[in-house]
């Protein structure tokens, strides 16, 4: 189908999973235990009666549940996702400072972990495939098992200890050094020191799928005819691997992508939260804290936005690589 | 029978796995025999380094309480809640997937739609914040590890279903007259139960790793001394008390490590034709 | 056709198989040539080892199979001795490959075009223009449509028989003496089979190439071959002329495969039965919607439009058609396994097209289905005994009545009666076919579908299969209805055909009427497509002498 057709189905897809968040907020402010206005001001405003009146009237508590859903989904249309009591900011703004800070992390984890975690999968999938260099594949294979296994905090812990207390190259937490006034390039520089090791220790868990991925991927392609084909036809290997294997192996990859991505932005929140990272995640951590209900659900709703936008990117990516999507086509019969 | 076994045993990961499993459960069902005291008792001088006394192997903590027993405690918390968690939730999945693999149609759409949402949206944030709501007891934080670990198992549940739809036998059974009811039991789920359970044990690793990542930010069961807590406790001592972070981590690699490679043998043992000759 | 010069020369090759297969070798001692200019066929069943002696030659047999002993000559050069980077050299040059299932042969990520002109770019020939007007050149030689918009689509907008005229331009295009063909048509219609297998022939006469081609069918052998080499279970049983294999085979194996290839029966004194039909058709119709996802276009294909017919006790009728005719549809609507959109199926006078799957359930004993694939259709985790008795006992029947039964039909369908406790993997399609008949056979019923029953089978063992459907059918006078594609293995059984094209009957008649006087066009297309349809094979009444 026409590319315009498709960005109107994946966005209207879009659309409705955040909606459902929004509903899904809406119904777990009610199911708290308490006064919902009590939960909604958070710890810090349930002792102000003017400030539990106020959110009484502009969330409509005591109107019938639909006109409270009608006017709860007529904030979030319009940006407003309410007010920390606790911060003295509007959620949305206070949001938006730290968002930053987390797409930096999230998108250099990301890009680590793809690039690590393909670039070994395709090595131990030759290694095995050629039955040479065995001990790369089972190395590779066992490290990305061990990988897999390990809480991701806990790896952030060990990163910590390992690399800043007992050998002191990297900085312990936070995304600068506190109080340098660095600017331009020596900023860049420090907030990349920065920046090294929870990129590693959030990218890891997931380099680890893809490193299974990709070599079971690779595995499976090489099987398949139009690899004997291109064989047949006189290709040397490398280009056999390159050509015609990697591009197929890869389409996988690229679906899990989008999905890893959600657990990617949970894995955030646990690595802000060791690094001391000013990103969202550490401030779920904080409104936690504070009970402070209102900024929780809108990071919430603002991670799953993102996850969502990521999806709909990684979808559209995988149209424009595999034809056959593009066409509507099956991927099978003639 | 005889033959899964026999097979499974070949895969010496998947015995290794076996084994630790074996020995974690009899830790978590021993503990009260153990160690009778509660673990969060303060039953010694702080911050004792492990490996220096017999009474207390991996050390205490920086309140004095002892870190052999919140291992052996902790095992307890963590299998508890992966298995309970991992078949209800199981359970829940294999409704959906079932119902949307075998009417199909618009109720196949609805289904899938209702579990893409629950795939889409971030899992521990989901996690977090129904456990924040709630309130943390081990009834919110298993109900918040249901919510968000379902929706693989039905999609491999529906997946299974349609695929064995069309297999000729089942096609065959809806020829000689049985009953829909007993097709679905006798016919489909048998062949659909190896993936499910290799599944399941995947699922009780991501139970167990979800649990320890809340206990971690501070959202367990005050009562339940769990690993992920310990981490969490450990975070400003990790300058003076390495082994206050360290040991509990690796408990949990173990745990989640073992689940995994006993899920992956599992896989082999039921599936040998899969295997690639010369592997 | 001369014999100038052998071009490939194989000599006691050998290659052994893993421990635990079913036997020792994958090949052992064969020994074969190949001169310029002629077409040898490789013919043999499944497991034959006809493919493997294809794959050694190209060098593309898999790691954990490695011929031990033997030679294959090419040019004066040993091919098992050379080393990797020799071989490719002389691979998609000298000697080119085409393979069986033109779906996957290709890859799905790049158009055609730049898989052909990736042969000539991996061998530096054609450089620059030369290259892209050298694939028009191929595309038109080989009778695809379009070659220069061609060139930049990708192979899953085409279908299977213009995949595989692309794979025959990629063998081509540097002009190869050797041309190895590893069953190509196999996969595809018996229509644009003998298209394929024309123009196959007709680029060996121009270009004077050698072709091996690997098959199992001697209608394919019949109609193209210069020579035959017939293999069983890896050994080389015969070879010779095809004249001397096909119409003067010495060794037994050959006489046994060739007494078994579907023929025509020239005994037509079918007792024409006068009784009213039990099962009769009237205007079936089901079409299928193809949804273009969320918010495409719905397409609706027709898929059985307007059908009617009907069956008599003891009569067996062929419903017969390409992919795509319908005839497996007619199948699944006849079983109400699917649901019709419209048409009337009488059953003794009885509508049960209208009735609900509660309603009809009481009366499936009556109508009944032979599967096609003997590995899907028997479920892997219940005993040969449940398999069959599970039927009659969801028709109220006790599990020890339904025993009896069962042990009865397994004997019947000419089974061991130790069967009724092992399970389907433990046997061979052909006996997993027999299981399926006594289940079908437990329920006693008046009418039998065989949806494609023989089509997955070795055709030995099709020949077993076929004979004990009809002297079942004699003796308890069942009418039968036989879908199949194969148009010779319908004139074998049946007594009357059906021709269906695009969901429609084209032609209606005794076999005989069908192959000798087609009155429609696609029927006459159908029937000319019949690989060696001339070749009588013995034994059969007439005898034909090869065209050389």
């Amino acid at each position: 189908m026409k590319f315009s057709l498709f960005l109107a189905s994946r966005l209207g897809k879009a659309l409705f999973v955040v909606l459902g968040v929004v509903v899904v907020n809406f119904f777990l402010i009610r199911l708290a235990p308490g006064d919902p206005a009590a939960v909604l001001a958070g710890q810090a405003g349930a002792g102000d009666p003017a400030y539990l009146e106020q959110l009484r009237a502009s969330f409509g508590l005591d109107k019938p549940i639909l006109t409270q859903l009608y006017l709860y989904l007529k904030d979030v249309i319009r940006f407003d996702l309410g007010f920390s009591y606790r911060n003295h900011i509007p959620v949305l703004d206070l949001i938006l400072e730290r968002l930053p800070a987390t797409l930096l992390l999230m998108s250099s984890a990301f890009i680590f972990s793809i690039i690590a975690g393909v670039t070994l999968g395709v090595l131990a999938a030759k290694a095995r495939y050629n039955n040479r260099r065995r001990w790369l594949d089972s190395a590779v294979m066992t490290s990305a098992l061990v990988l897999y296994a390990t809480p991701l905090f806990w790896l952030s812990l060990m990163g910590i200890l390992l690399f800043s207390v007992v050998l002191g190259w990297l900085p312990a937490f936070g995304m600068e050094s506190v109080g340098s006034k660095l600017t331009g390039l020596s900023r860049a520089g420090d907030i990349g020191m920065h920046l090294i090791l929870p990129t590693i220790t959030l990218g890891c868990f997931f380099m680890a799928f893809y490193v299974r991925l990709t070599r079971a991927s690779m595995l499976e392609v090489i099987g398949m005819d139009f690899v004997k084909t291109a064989k047949a036809k006189g290709v040397p290997p490398d280009a056999v691997v390159r050509v015609h294997v990697l591009r197929n192996a890869l389409l996988p990859v690229i679906t899990f992508a989008g999905i890893q991505l959600g657990q990617m932005a949970g894995g955030a929140v646990l690595t802000e939260t060791v690094f001391a990272w000013p990103g969202i995640g550490r401030l779920m951590l904080d409104a936690l804290l504070q009970r402070d209900y209102q900024l929780l659900l809108g990071i919430f709703l603002v991670t799953s936005i993102m996850v969502v936008v990521f999806n709909l990117i990684t979808d559209i990516i995988y149209r424009f690589v595999d034809p056959r999507i593009a066409a509507g086509a099956r991927t099978e019969g003639g | 029978m005889q033959g899964l076994l026999k097979r499974y045993m070949r895969n010496y990961g998947a015995v290794f796995g076996l084994i630790i499993i074996i020995v974690v459960s009899i830790m978590a069902l021993a503990a009260p025999l153990l160690y009778e005291n509660s673990p969060w008792m303060m039953v010694a001088a702080p911050l004792i380094p492990p490996f220096t006394e017999v009474a207390y192997p991996f050390g205490t903590d920086m309140l004095g309480r002892d870190i052999t027993a919140g291992l052996v405690w902790g095992a307890r918390v963590s299998l508890m809640i992966g298995l309970v968690s991992t078949i209800i939730a199981l359970i829940f999945g294999i409704i959906v997937g079932a119902a949307a693999g075998f009417y199909g149609g618009s109720i196949d759409d609805a289904l899938m739609r209702f579990t893409e949402f629950f795939q889409t949206i971030p899992q521990l944030a989901l996690a977090v914040v129904i456990v924040a709501v709630l309130g943390p007891s081990i009834y919110s934080i298993m109900g918040a590890i249901m919510a968000v670990s379902w929706p693989p198992a039905a999609r491999l549940v529906r997946s299974e279903f349609m695929t064995l739809k069309q297999r000729e036998f089942v096609q065959a059974a809806i020829v000689i007259g049985q009953k829909p009811a007993r097709i679905v039991w006798s016919q489909i789920l048998p062949n659909a139960m190896s993936p499910i359970i290799v599944s399941a044990s995947f699922m009780v690793a991501t139970a167990i790793l979800t649990e320890s990542a809340l206990s971690f930010l501070g959202l367990g069961d005050r009562n339940m001394m769990s690993w992920g807590f310990m981490i969490g406790a450990s975070r400003t001592m990790i300058r003076q008390a390495w082994w206050m972070s360290v040991w509990p981590g690796v408990a949990i690699l173990l745990t989640v490590l073992a689940i995994n490679l006993i899920g992956e043998g599992l896989n082999d043992a039921l599936n040998p034709q899969l295997r690639k000759r010369g592997e | 056709m001369d014999q100038p010069g052998i071009l490939l020369s194989i000599r006691n090759l050998t290659v052994p198989l893993p421990s635990g297969g079913d036997r020792p070798y994958a090949v052992q001692d064969i020994s074969f040539d190949i001169h310029a200019g002629e077409i040898l066929c490789i013919v043999g069943e499944s497991g034959s080892g006809k493919s493997m002696s294809a794959n050694a030659i190209m060098g593309l047999l898999p790691d954990y199979l490695k011929p031990t002993n033997g030679q294959i000559l090419f040019r004066d050069t040993d091919l098992l001795q050379q080393p990797e980077s020799v071989l490719q050299k002389i691979r998609g040059k000298d000697i080119s490959m085409i393979f069986q299932e033109p779906l996957s042969a290709l890859n799905p990520l790049m158009t055609v075009g730049k898989q052909v002109s990736e042969v000539m770019q991996v061998h530096n020939e054609y450089p620059g223009e030369q290259r892209r007007r050298r694939v028009i050149d191929l595309f038109n030689f080989v009778g695809l449509p379009d070659p220069e918009s061609l060139y930049d689509v990708h192979p899953f907008r085409l279908s299977g028989g213009q995949r595989q005229r692309v794979m025959i331009a990629i063998a081509l295009a540097l002009e190869p003496a050797l041309l190895i063909a590893d069953e190509p048509t196999t996969a595809l219609d018996v229509t644009t089979q003998a298209q394929i297998l024309a123009l196959i022939a007709r680029i060996q006469k121009e270009k004077g190439m050698g072709v091996m081609f690997v098959t199992h069918d001697f209608g394919v052998v019949a109609e193209i071959a210069h020579r035959v080499a017939v293999m069983e279970k890896g050994i080389l049983v015969e070879q010779g002329t095809v004249d001397q294999v096909l119409n003067f085979p010495s060794h037994p194996y050959t006489k046994r495969l060739i007494a078994a290839v579907p023929r025509r029966r020239f005994d037509e004194s079918a007792q024409a039965s006068t009784a009213p039909p039990v099962l009769e058709i009237r205007d079936l119709k089901k079409t299928y919607m193809l949804s273009g996802g969320w918010l495409g276009k719905k397409r609706a294909i027709k898929a059985v439009d307007g059908v009617s017919f009907s069956v008599r006790s003891g009569e067996t009728l062929g419903i017969v058609g390409e992919s795509g005719s319908g005839k497996s549809t007619i199948g699944k609507c006849l079983l109400k396994l699917i649901n019709i959109d419209g048409g009337q199926m009488l059953f003794k006078g009885k509508d049960i097209a209208p009735l609900t799957e509660n309603e009809f359930r009481p009366m499936r004993n009556n109508l009944q289905m032979i599967f096609q694939d003997p590995f899907a259709s028997l479920n892997p985790r219940h005993t040969i005994g449940k398999s069959i008795s599970d039927g009659p006992v969801a028709g109220g029947k006790t599990r020890a009545a339904a025993n009896i039964r069962t042990r009865e039909l397994l004997e019947l369908v000419g089974l061991d009666a130790s069967s009724f406790d092992r399970y389907p993997n433990q046997f061979s399609g052909g006996q997993r076919q027999r299981v399926g008949i006594a289940r079908a056979l437990a329920m006693e019923p008046q009418i039998l579908v065989a949806d494609e029953s023989v089509s997955a089978l070795d055709v030995s063992v099709q020949a077993q299969v076929l004979e004990l459907l009809q002297s079942l059918q004699e003796k308890l006078q069942i009418a039968l209805i036989f879908i199949t594609h194969d148009l010779r293995v319908a004139a074998q059984i049946c007594n009357k055909v059906i021709v269906m094209h695009k969901g429609r009957i084209v032609e209606y008649g005794s076999p005989s009427q069908i192959f000798d006087a087609p009155q429609t066009p696609y029927t006459q297309s159908l029937v000319a497509a019949v690989p060696g349809k001339q070749w009588i094979p013995p034994g059969s009444g007439q005898q034909v002498s090869m065209p050389s």
